[in-house]
Parts: C-alpha cells; sequence; structure tokens
C-alpha cells in the first residue's frame, strides 16, 4: 500500500460547507429576530430559543433512532427552528414552538430523507399547520413597543394588511403588530443583502415573487403606488420572499425554474390577498402550494447545455 | 467576429499555499539528463507506437524507437543517445500499462542523423508541415496529447477551417510551464502558430491568455506578426477548454458531441506550437518538455525534462520532497491523476507535477442540499447533481439522457459543492458505462 492517497479529480474544493452556508442563514435572520425582540419582548427570545432546541433536539433523536450519523452539525435544524420562531406570533403559548418544530423536522424533513429531500419548506409546513390547527392562537397579535423587553399585551390587535391603517414608515420599521420575525422590513432587508452578498441565495426568487405581486397589485388597484407599497410591506411577504421561498430543497434549481417560480408564489399570493376572503395571512401558503409544483416546474423548464446549437448556426 | 472573452460558467479555485506565485516568476531550468530513460510507446492520443528497436541497440537522440500505428497516433522518439537496455512495460500515471524502452544514456548527446534543419520553410506546403508534425511526434502538450497532425491535416473536413485557436491561458492552478514558455520563448511560440496556421489554412489566428498573466500577453503582443491576435482573457477555470476558448475568442458554440473543426476552428497549446516551430525548423522531434514541478517540493521550479526522465530524478533536481506530501498528482489539481509513488516516467503530455498536503483531501460527503452550486459552476450547462444521483441510483440511461455524456470533466462541479460530493466522478461513471454498451 502506497502512502500517498489515490483518488480522483478535482483535488482541490472550495472551502464553502453545508455547515458555512446554513450560518450564513443565521447569521442572515439575526437582525430580524433582534428586532422581533426589541418589539415584542422577551417571550420572542424565549420562543426563538425554544424553537431552535426542539428542532435540534427532535433531529438529533431522530437519526439516533434511524441509527445514522447525526445530522445536527449541518446547522440545517437551526435555520428551521429559527424561521419557524420567527413565523409565530410573539402571544403564542411556550409549547407551540417545541411542537412546531417536531412537526417541522420529524414530519416534513427527516421523514422525507432529511436535509435536501423535503418536499415543503419545514417551517412553513409547521406554520400551515399550527394555523390551521389553533387558528386563534396563532392570529392574536401583541401591540409593538420599541424596547420595552419586559413583554407586551397579548391583546388581539389587528395586522397591517387587515387594519390598512399603518404608515409605510411603520410598515418598513417593524412597528407593527405581526409574528416576531415578519415586522422589521429594514432588518430583513439587511439580511437578505447578506445574503445576496454571500452567494447564498440568488435575486431570482424574491425578485420574480415581490415583482410580479407588486406588478398585479398596481394593476389591480389601477395603478395605486401607495395601496401596493403598503401591500408589498405588509405581512410575510419580505421574511418569505428571501428567506422561505428560497429553501433550496423546495424550490428550483435552475435559473429558469426559479423564476417561474417566484412568478407562481407573486400570482398566487395577489389572488389570494386581492380577493382577500379572510384577513389572515397567506403568504405562507403561496409558497406552501409552490413547493409541491416545484419539482415539476424544474422538469418542465429544463437546462440548456452549452453546445445545444443548430448545425451552421 | 464576437469575442465574447469569456463563457458561462465555472469558477476561480484558490490555491492554497503559494499556487502559481511559487513558479510564475522561476526561469525553465534545463533539468540534467538522468542516467537512465523509460520511454514510452503510449505517451499520445491514439493507438500506442510500436516498438522499433532491441535491447543492446544503440540509439541516437531524435531516432525513432516506436512507429506510429495507423492515422490516430504518433511516433516516438529516443531522447538521449546511449544503448536500449531493455524493452519491456512501465505504468503510466494514468494506471495503464505500456510498452516502454529503457535506454542507458551515454551522456554524449548525440543527434540522429534524421535530425536536420530545413532549409526553405518558405517553400513547404501546408501538407508538409502537417507530416513533419507527425514524423517528428508533435503531440498536444496542453493534456491530452492528441497527435498534431492529425489536426493540422484538414483534407477530410467538410467545412475548411478559418480560424486557428492557441491556448495560452493555463487555467490549472499551480501550473506556469506554458506561462514561463510565453515568457521566454514568444517567438518561437508565434513562428508556430504562423506554420500551423499555414497547415490548415486558416485567415485568422488568435492567442487567448488569462489576464493574471500580464507579462506573457506583453511577451507575446511583442512578438506577434502577420496578424497574429493576442488576447487577454479573464482568469478564470476552465478557460483553457477548447470549448470554452473557442466560443470565447469567437462567439462559436462547438455543437455537443463534435470536434472543434465544426465550428471551423482548430485548438493548438502554445507549447505544441514552440514544438512544431522546433519539428519544422530544426527538425527537432519532441525529447523534452517543460514540466512544473510544485507544491509541497523544497525549490518549485519549471524544469525542462527529457521525456522518460523517472519523476524520482525529477523531484531531485527540485530539491525533493517537504514535509505533510499526502497526494502526488501528475496535472494540475483540478483534472490531474493521483500516483501511488514517484517511480514513472516523464511522457509528453505531463505539464505538471504536484505534491500536495492536507490541503487536497477532501472531508466526508454528505447530502446533496440542492443548492445550484454545481449548476452554476457547470460550464457545460448540465445539472450535475442530477447526474450524480440518477449514477448513484444506477440510473445510467437516465444520466446520459440529462447530458452526461457533454461533461468534459473539468471539475469545476465537484470543486463547488459545499456538500463535498465527488459530482464529475458520477459524470466518469456514466460516460465509461457509455462507451461500455457502445462497445
Amino acid at each position: 500500500m502506497s502512502k500517498y492517497v489515490i483518488s480522483s479529480s478535482p483535488h482541490l474544493r472550495d472551502n464553502v460547507t453545508t455547515a458555512r452556508i446554513m450560518q450564513d442563514v443565521c447569521i442572515a435572520l439575526l437582525p430580524a429576530a433582534a428586532a422581533g425582540v426589541l418589539f415584542f419582548g422577551y417571550r420572542s427570545l424565549v420562543i426563538l430559543a425554544l424553537s431552535i432546541a426542539a428542532a435540534v433536539l427532535s433531529e438529533h433523536f431522530y437519526c439516533k433512532a434511524a441509527h445514522q450519523r447525526s445530522t445536527i452539525g449541518d446547522f440545517s435544524a437551526v435555520v428551521t427552528g429559527m424561521l419557524l420562531a420567527m413565523n409565530l406570533p410573539s402571544t403564542v403559548p411556550y409549547w407551540m414552538p417545541v411542537v412546531g418544530s417536531i412537526i417541522a423536522i420529524l414530519l416534513v424533513k427527516m421523514i422525507f430523507g432529511g436535509i435536501g429531500q423535503n418536499f415543503a419548506n419545514p417551517a412553513l409546513a409547521a406554520r400551515a399547520i399550527l394555523s390551521l390547527s389553533w387558528a386563534s392562537l396563532m392570529n392574536t397579535f401583541a401591540t409593538p413597543a420599541f424596547g420595552n423587553l419586559a413583554g407586551v399585551d397579548a391583546v388581539a390587535s389587528a395586522t397591517p394588511i387587515a387594519a390598512q391603517n399603518y404608515t409605510l414608515a411603520q410598515l418598513f420599521l417593524g412597528n407593527i403588530p405581526g409574528t416576531l420575525g415578519e415586522t422589521c422590513k429594514l432588518a430583513l432587508l439587511i439580511g437578505a443583502a447578506y445574503l445576496l452578498w454571500r452567494r447564498v441565495i440568488s435575486w431570482h426568487i424574491p425578485a420574480a415573487f415581490i415583482g410580479t405581486f407588486a406588478v398585479c397589485y398596481l394593476i389591480g388597484t389601477g395603478f395605486d403606488l401607495g395601496a401596493t407599497l403598503y401591500q408589498v410591506l405588509s405581512g410575510g411577504l419580505i421574511l418569505g420572499a428571501f428567506f422561505m421561498a428560497t429553501d433550496y430543497s423546495s424550490s428550483p434549481a435552475t435559473d429558469k425554474g426559479k423564476l417561474v417560480f417566484g412568478v407562481g408564489c407573486g400570482l398566487l399570493l395577489f389572488i389570494f390577498r386581492f380577493c382577500k376572503s379572510t384577513p389572515a395571512e397567506w403568504c405562507s401558503f403561496a409558497i406552501l402550494l409552490m413547493n409541491v409544483v416545484s419539482p415539476l416546474i424544474e422538469r418542465v423548464t429544463g437546462i440548456k447545455s452549452f453546445g445545444e446549437v443548430k448545425k451552421n448556426a | 467576429m464576437a469575442i465574447t472573452q469569456t463563457f458561462g460558467g465555472g469558477v476561480h479555485p484558490r490555491e492554497i499555499g503559494n499556487g502559481k506565485s511559487a513558479t510564475r516568476s522561476k526561469q525553465i531550468v534545463n533539468a540534467a539528463a538522468p542516467a537512465q530513460v523509460t520511454i514510452a510507446m503510449a505517451q499520445h492520443g491514439g493507438a500506442p507506437a510500436a516498438c522499433c528497436v532491441k535491447a543492446g541497440q544503440t540509439v541516437n537522440m531524435g531516432q525513432v524507437i516506436g512507429e506510429a500505428q495507423g492515422f490516430i497516433s504518433a511516433p516516438v522518439h529516443a531522447s538521449v543517445s546511449g544503448k536500449v537496455v531493455a524493452v519491456t512495460t512501465c505504468t503510466l500515471p494514468s494506471g495503464k500499462t505500456a510498452a516502454a524502452v529503457v535506454i542507458e544514456n551515454d551522456f554524449e548527446d548525440r543527434w540522429d542523423e534524421s535530425v536536420c534543419p530545413c532549409e526553405n520553410v518558405d517553400a513547404l506546403t501546408p501538407a508538409d508541415i502537417a507530416s513533419i508534425a507527425g514524423k517528428c511526434g508533435v503531440v498536444g502538450l496542453g493534456g491530452a496529447a492528441f497527435p498534431t497532425a492529425v489536426k493540422l491535416n484538414t483534407s477530410k473536413l467538410e467545412k475548411p477551417l478559418d480560424t486557428l485557436v492557441v491556448n495560452g491561458s493555463e487555467c490549472e492552478p499551480y501550473l506556469t510551464s506554458d506561462h514561463r514558455l510565453m515568457v521566454e520563448c514568444a517567438d518561437k511560440i508565434i513562428d508556430g502558430i504562423l506554420l500551423a496556421r499555414k497547415a490548415i489554412g486558416a485567415s485568422r489566428a488568435v492567442v487567448g491568455i488569462e489576464n493574471n498573466k500580464p507579462d506573457a500577453v506583453e511577451a507575446m503582443k511583442a512578438a506577434a506578426k502577420d496578424g497574429v491576435e493576442i488576447v487577454a482573457l479573464p482568469a478564470k477555470y476552465p478557460q483553457g477548454f477548447e470549448k470554452m476558448l473557442i466560443y470565447a475568442l469567437t462567439g462559436r458554440r462547438v455543437p455537443n458531441g463534435a470536434l472543434p473543426s465544426a465550428a471551423q476552428c482548430a485548438v493548438l497549446n502554445v507549447a505544441t506550437c514552440a514544438a512544431l516551430s522546433d519539428a519544422v525548423r530544426l527538425g527537432r522531434p519532441i525529447i523534452d518538455r517543460v514540466v512544473t514541478v510544485s507544491g509541497r517540493v523544497a525549490e518549485p521550479c519549471n524544469l525542462r525534462v527529457r521525456i522518460g526522465t523517472s519523476m524520482l530524478d525529477v523531484i531531485d533536481q527540485a530539491g525533493g520532497l517537504t514535509d505533510g506530501v499526502r497526494k502526488l498528482i501528475v496535472g494540475g489539481p483540478m483534472m490531474g491523476n493521483t500516483v501511488p509513488t514517484l517511480n514513472f516516467p516523464v511522457t509528453k503530455n505531463c505539464g505538471g507535477f504536484l505534491a500536495l498536503g492536507e490541503e487536497a483531501i477532501s472531508s466526508q460527503e454528505s447530502a446533496c442540499i440542492r443548492c445550484g452550486r454545481c449548476l452554476r459552476a457547470c460550464p457545460m450547462g448540465l445539472m450535475p447533481s442530477k447526474i450524480d444521483l440518477l449514477v448513484r441510483k444506477g440510473n445510467y440511461d437516465g444520466a446520459i439522457a440529462a447530458g452526461a455524456l457533454n461533461c468534459m470533466e473539468c471539475g469545476s462541479c465537484t470543486y463547488s459543492c459545499p456538500a463535498k460530493r465527488e459530482l464529475t466522478q458520477s459524470c466518469r461513471v456514466a460516460k465509461a458505462i457509455a462507451k461500455s454498451k457502445k462497445s
């Protein structure tokens, strides 16, 4: 036996790893998570911690039970836990993030094969299940109070989509009722810019998603720019477009597929919001529906190889 | 004609350690001829040469010791003068075994009488140039070692060639042999380019050089004449691949499964052009080549090494291996082969030798996360992650339908994979299975 390693080329590897990508997503979510704590108090922090802990532990114990190498080192469970918490109102009872994370990790991610195999975004699917199961708890939003870490009253407060009486500045800074991670658009956009800069996500899905929604809403409202901006900055659209719809496993991998996927998300959200039968936030359902058709989109749109040219073109 | 200057996809391989900078300013040094050379009969694309000498026979430098067999083949010449001590076999870096001639060097460097300068180069016809290239065993020195005479012979082509594309990009990390050749022997390369352009009857000749070698671009521009264009290209791997280079310099795409001639181009490496000049003007066959020796060696260098020299002798001249060597790589780090030992002979297509350490060892692979980095990296517009999954499931037909046969094995996908999956290897498996099914 030679003491030298024999292997196939290439012999150099980029230093990017799955764990580093997931850590980048966590870093990108931090500003918005911090904003959630600042606006909605210490409960947000507890919910975040419980959600992350439950996600990581369920993945670890699943792997143990299945006699597999534990995959928690790749940080993807941390991302799922963080995303789920950010999709919950700060008023939910503390068992809710735990149940949600267990659903997300076990039911949506691990039993389908773990990372890369989940057919839908685990955090979103869990949120949908929680919303349908405990509708009133999931729709009780606190009135934000900046810097009041002791917590704010858990009075039912209408979200901007339902109330339509907030200023654009309030919507942008996050001084509005909503789930603990979706309200501060400034923090979300800082995180999104970080992800784009680190090339963790590409512009295709967010641009197509938000762009399609905005254009449809503009047309639908007879080119009312104010109303359209209000809608873009309301609810979970910014969080969803940059952090949820861009989930690798449940969105197409090709650029063309990503555009189609984003346009689909935007159209669905427009239909849901414009026809608003209920004041519920439909962004997660728009993304989840597109998650399901993502493999189909990828297959139909395909990819063009370098040498696919007509002879003598 | 559109010059796009680059192509879609590709990667910027990080050079761990000193990379190219370890040798880019090291002048080419003639390595001392070894006491013994082992010259393989198969060191070119196509049929191996047939040995035509016997043990005990005295041979001169440049004398034919293996004759070309068939149209796609090349003769092999003695790289030293001396006595044939054995006709045997040797193991090539690819792992294949080939017939080989072992010659004991008498250190007289006595040229064979067949090696004589051409008196009137201008009077040579295109066919003459191609035939000299064939006679002198000129093959692609960039790595593939395809017989140059076959490329220069345009008589069987449907469409005439109009462009000679010359590869001076040297996109593999660490390697600088072409770089140094362009800096030090620009005139000879330009001469070879003009001869090759004449041979293929093209009107245009264009050299693509990555812009991370400004001194090479400058030297080549200074030496360029008779309309030879020198173009600085963005430094990006795999810029030096035929199809990428043709696209960057002419805007034409070589169709899947076709040769460069389909885009009315012929592609030669700069080192091949220099060898062609030597062959035509001096009658000199290929008996040596420049090899970059780098990585964990005491003195990284560019050596002009006789064909058939053992890598053991070459490494000695680079001061020996240093600590922590884990992989021995023949060629560049992106496409080179690993070898188990230093005991193998230098062949015509050996442009580099690297001793790499822990930096060349990949961590354990994990599940594909569908991030799409391999898609963005693939210069051929394939979905390596999809091909990989199909191959692992044993669905080779599916992998071939997904375009596995178009893979050039550049390694960009594996390089960029965060899950450290062997994507390129899966494409190789699919290609090998397709080949075995065909035959």
